[in-house]
């Protein structure tokens, strides 16, 4: 896989440098079969250094897990090798199966098959809260 | 279909469509009494909550309605490890409505998502307790005359206390309302409702640790206990509780018409001698909680009236 031109697929651009295995993770890419190159330490105008992920094969990702992750990721998709939509992320309202709650006393720690919800509760800092026992979810 | 899970889940206007109910049933008890006929109540309490759970039976008799149930889960499925979702699926084959109690955190919002019937949160950990804030609120109705124009003094365990936390959210939505929080330094009211609450929705407040001093001005007083294992030493807690103790003494100063509030059951926090004063409104509250479920449990049912 050449790593600079993709012909369809994804291109997951200004991750802070060092997120990438994270979001990596999250996404699942680990799964996929096609090529999955991971850049680290890119050089970056606006950062400094940045993490570059790109995906060879047009794929759904969630991009509520990279919203929450950093919304100033930029997602490029590319089709026919052009890029044809550039998505800036913002924090999703909701996190379903992304994270998971700390709070022993919550339901969640011992439910079977429950689902995993996170709601934001503060668009201004970011903070999110379980559904279930309104434990907030540690930081990033 | 309606689950009550917690206190907003109701709106201000459903909130006083139950009041209304509530003062009718109070009025014309005879008028309610086949309502819920053939109907049933299923009160799953994981853990056991006898007179939250004897508040709902009640309700649901006086409503001509049966019971059927656990009180604690050693006597249930659960304690073979039944999820809490089956449990619901299942009981939701014989009842009508389903009252739970759970010892974890967000168990009845887990089984709504399951249940083919109404779910009531009827206590999950030390997380929400919506009907005890129902009854709270009848109460401020009865005694206050309606919800606007208050002074609400909360005392004792602001920081872990889930009744407070809810009622000042319930109470955050009408005018002219005054919080004055009452505690020690160490159980001070969490800032996330004291921000994300009190002061979102431009309320005043004060904080003191001084019961007597803010007695005064106040037209309801939530009195709660003051829990030994919330303290890190015993000096503290020594040097402290007394200090949030009501006594006729410390309400010397107060309002003829203060409305002395109190979840039950207490400990120590409000001494025997002020149960004679006609501002205790503690064991009112109990009635009037009993009402309100059964008020809940016909707009859940979709009674007609
Ligand atoms: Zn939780």
């Amino acid at each position: 896989m050449n790593i600079d031109s993709i012909k369809n697929g994804i291109v997951i651009d200004h991750i802070a440098s060092g997120n990438s295995m994270e979001i990596y993770e999250l996404l699942k890419l680990e799964e996929l079969d096609c090529s999955v190159a991971i850049i680290k330490n890119a050089q970056s105008r606006k950062m400094g250094k940045k993490d570059i992920i790109k995906i060879d094969a047009d794929v759904d990702i969630n991009f509520d897990v990279l919203g929450y992750i950093d919304p100033n990721i930029t997602v490029n998709i590319i089709k026919d090798g052009v890029l044809v939509e550039k998505r800036h992320l913002s924090l999703p309202k909701e996190l379903v199966n992304v994270i998971v709650c700390k709070n022993p006393r919550c339901i969640t720690s011992v439910e079977q098959g429950i689902k995993h919800i996170f709601k934001l509760s503060e668009t201004e800092n970011g903070v999110y809260r379980c559904a279930y026992c309104e434990t907030k979810a540690k930081n990033q | 279909m309606r689950n009550l899970i917690d206190i907003l889940d109701l709106s201000v206007s459903e909130i006083e469509e139950l009041t209304q109910i509530a003062e009718d049933i109070i009025k014309n008890p005879e008028k309610y009494q086949e309502k819920c006929r053939y109907k049933k109540l299923a009160t799953l309490f994981f853990e056991p909550s006898t007179r939250t759970r004897l508040s709902f039976e009640a309700a649901m008799m006086e409503l001509g309605g049966n019971v059927i149930g656990f009180s604690e889960a050693n006597s249930s499925s659960a304690a073979k490890g039944e999820s809490v979702s089956d449990t619901v699926k299942t009981v939701g084959c014989y009842a009508d409505i389903i009252a739970m109690r759970h010892p974890k955190e967000g168990a009845p919002l887990a089984a709504s998502f399951k249940a083919e019937v109404p779910i009531i949160n009827a206590g999950d950990g030390g997380h929400n307790h919506p009907t005890q804030t129902l009854a709270d609120l009848l109460t401020i109705k009865m005694e206050k005359g309606g919800f606007d124009n208050l002074t609400i003094g909360l005392c004792g365990d602001l920081k872990f206390g889930r009744t407070v936390h809810s009622l000042i959210n319930a109470m955050s939505r009408y005018k002219n309302i005054r919080f004055v929080l009452i505690s020690p330094e160490e159980l001070s009211l969490p800032d996330y409702i004291k921000k994300g609450v009190i002061e979102k929705n431009n309320i005043p407040y004060t904080e003191t640790r001084d019961l007597e001093e803010a007695v005064k001005d106040l037209d309801i007083l939530y009195m709660t206990r003051v829990q030994r294992e919330r303290f890190f030493n015993e000096a503290d807690y020594i040097r402290l509780k007394d200090s949030y103790i009501l006594t006729l003494e410390k309400l010397a100063n107060a309002k003829k018409d203060l409305c002395v509030m109190h979840p039950l059951p207490r400990v120590n926090e409000i001494s025997p001698e002020v149960d004679e004063d006609s501002r205790a409104c503690y064991f009112k509250q109990v009635k009037y909680g009993k009402y309100m479920r059964m008020a809940l449990i016909l707009k859940f049912l979709e009674v007609e009236i």
